[in-house]
């Protein structure tokens, strides 16, 4: 028996591909979109591969240091130094801000690390790491720094010395790396006219500059001036160790939060991005009933215009299964052909996105099915109308 | 074989119930034997397309008695439970317009009802070519149906409806789009393949130019018919 829909594919096929590129535009922003949801998670994952760590001690009774802010002092890494189970802890900090690059500015997060220790970007694909105290930087070659550039932080200007890939913040943002004690700087000091001004209104307080103490103002402006706080701490722990065990003594000990890579894992994945999975999950529902709807219509809307080569198939002696057959195959044509464009298209468009977007190839699978799926389920529409068309309407009367 | 190709009595068929129910056969009488070409002429709504749909097992009768062949396939209720099977192999169809599948070649067009029937693809297709070489269009074999001219498709339509030799023809208006000379031609060809495939052929018609051809005809008014002779003239 011939195929009647690849006939009539092969006859009407300028049409075919036509509609099948234009549903093809469609499956590839669909794809694109589960793309950009396993980038971002992806980079959730990036940054906590990227951080070498076992653990993240913060603030306690927050979500930090990505997810809240976190604010601890910045010596309390040496006493869980000396927990059992503890290997190597290091302070670090986070501050995502813009900064310069040539005319335009960049979104980046500053690390403030210590080198050597966990924190620092595990490997550079150009340059050198850190090796002064003080204003070198490490920067992810997407935010568009060379090595030998200057990035102006807050007052200080810093010299990439350094190239590294994939360092990303939860939210996409390429990392900068700076020395800790920069870092802290930019982070929690004010500017100079801030300072000065934050001075005079202390000298100002009559509580805090009283005459009868001396040395009680310059000790509050010197605590003013100077920084003592980092966001977390990073913590690895011995292998025979168990992280979840060394994070409940902490807790107990220090009074601070500690979490696992599984609960950081979490608190990325499921609280951080969830309303934007949310948003993407429902613009996939959105897409894949927009695809169903225009399959549907298409399909249905070609079957109306052979209703009367119908009417002499069925008249002729046409089972019902073949017609049908015939509408269900062309709409998973129509599917097919869609699908290998959207896979073309969402391959070919997905290195322009600002945002990291990540094709997996399951996904893809699972889109191939729900295209399917969604095609079959559109082709009933016109499968019914084509069982309703009466044999009799090919003869005249 | 009981000498008819078709034969029909007392074939009545009403639409609807009750004071709206309309009568459009009344009382069909009508024989036609293997190898025999008739028309059936009447005006509009005499009953012409409803006795045709009776005929062609595409809407039921009310009562009445049809037999093809030996078979009996209606009496007072269908008798033959395949009736798409029975429109596939021993009814063949010829339309008004030729109505071919526009996405099938000639040769697949015509192939297409023996495939339907079970027979492989390539024996379909060489019935099919034989038929259209029969038919003087074998030459169009590969062509699709909108590179034919109206009387190829015509011919072409009229192989599809004998493509598996089918005991019964019946033919909607067959010459109506066509002019004088390929509407004579349409008839001649169907009188040899009637001669030629023992098919009982049925042309209804409207078409002033082709009654003349026919031997026997029968009119068909409030649908009755009336048996009439026609004049036969040599084709």
């Amino acid at each position: 028996m011939i195929s009647l829909a690849g006939r009539d594919i092969l006859h009407s096929w300028g049409k075919f591909v036509l509609t099948g590129m234009g549903l093809g535009l469609l499956i590839g922003l669909t794809l694109s979109m589960a793309g950009i949801y396993r980038g971002m998670v992806d980079d959730a994952k990036a940054l906590l591969n990227n951080s070498g760590a076992d653990l993240w001690v913060v603030q306690k009774d927050t979500l930090g240091p990505y997810a809240e802010s976190s604010s601890i002092r910045d010596d309390l890494y040496r006493a869980i130094l000396g927990m059992p189970g503890v290997t190597r802890a290091a302070n670090v900090t986070y501050l995502t801000m813009q900064v310069r690059q040539g005319d335009a500015d960049v979104r980046t997060m500053v690390v403030g690390f210590e080198p050597g220790q966990p924190g620092e970007p595990e490997y550079l694909v150009a340059g050198r790491h850190v090796t002064r105290n003080h204003y070198e930087a490490v920067a992810d070659v997407k935010t568009g720094f060379r090595i030998g550039e200057s990035i102006r932080i807050r007052r200080h200007d810093f010299v990439v010395v350094g190239l590294t890939r994939r360092m990303v913040s939860s939210g996409g943002d390429p990392m900068v790396f700076v020395p800790l004690k920069d870092a802290q700087e930019a982070q929690f000091l004010k500017d100079n006219d801030a300072i000065v001004n934050e001075r005079a209104r202390t000298a100002a307080n009559p509580s805090l500059n009283r005459p009868w103490v001396p040395g009680l103002l310059d000790a509050i402006v010197a605590s003013q001036t100077s920084n003592r706080n980092v966001n977390a701490i990073l913590v690895q722990v011995s292998p025979n160790a168990r992280p979840t065990a060394v994070a409940a003594e902490i807790e107990r000990w220090k009074h601070l939060q500690a979490y696992s890579r599984e609960q950081m894992e979490e608190i990325l994945v499921a609280k951080l991005i969830a309303t934007s999975a949310k948003q993407i999950a429902l613009f996939l529902v959105i897409l894949a009933i927009v695809s169903g709807a225009i399959v549907a219509f298409i399909i249905y809307t070609m079957t109306l215009g052979k209703i009367r080569e119908i009417a002499v198939l069925k008249l002729i002696g046409t089972h019902n299964r073949t017609i049908a057959a015939m509408i269900l195959q062309q709409a998973l044509g129509l599917g097919l052909i869609g699908f290998i464009v959207g896979k073309m298209v969402a391959t070919a468009w997905a290195p322009i996105f600002p945002k990291y977007v990540l094709l997996v190839p399951s996904d893809a699978l699972w889109g191939f099915v729900a295209v399917m799926v969604i095609c079959a389920i559109a082709s009933t529409l016109a499968i019914r109308a084509a069982l309703r068309v009466d044999p009799a309407t090919a003869i005249g009367g | 074989m009981n000498g008819f190709g078709i034969r029909i009595e007392g074939l009545r068929k009403r639409y609807g119930d009750g004071e709206t129910a309309v009568n459009a056969l009344v009382d069909v009488n009508l024989t036609v034997a293997p190898g025999e070409v008739v028309g059936l002429i009447g005006p509009s709504g005499s009953g012409k397309s409803t006795l045709l749909k009776c005929l062609g097992a595409v809407i039921e009768p009310t009562s009445g008695r049809m037999t093809l062949g030996d078979d009996v396939i209606y009496d007072g209720g269908w008798k033959i439970s395949d009736l798409r099977a029975l429109r596939r192999d021993r009814i063949g169809f010829v339309f008004q317009a030729p109505y071919l599948i526009p996405f099938l070649d000639v040769t697949d067009n015509v192939a297409l009802l023996p495939m339907l029937a079970g027979h492989t693809n390539s024996e379909s297709r060489q019935r099919a070519l034989e038929l259209l070489d029969a038919l003087d269009v074998g030459h169009r074999a590969k062509a699709q149906p909108s590179q034919l001219s109206g009387g190829e498709q015509q011919r072409v339509a009229i192989a599809r409806a004998l493509a598996n030799y089918p005991p019964v023809v019946l033919a909607d208006e067959p010459t109506a789009p066509l002019d004088s000379e390929r509407a004579l031609s349409v008839i001649r060809i169907l009188n040899q393949m009637a001669q030629q495939y023992s098919a009982a052929v049925i042309v209804v018609t409207h078409d002033e130019k082709i009654i003349p051809t026919f031997k026997r005809l029968y009119h068909i008014r409030d649908g009755q018919t009336f048996e009439g002779h026609g004049e036969g003239r040599a084709l």
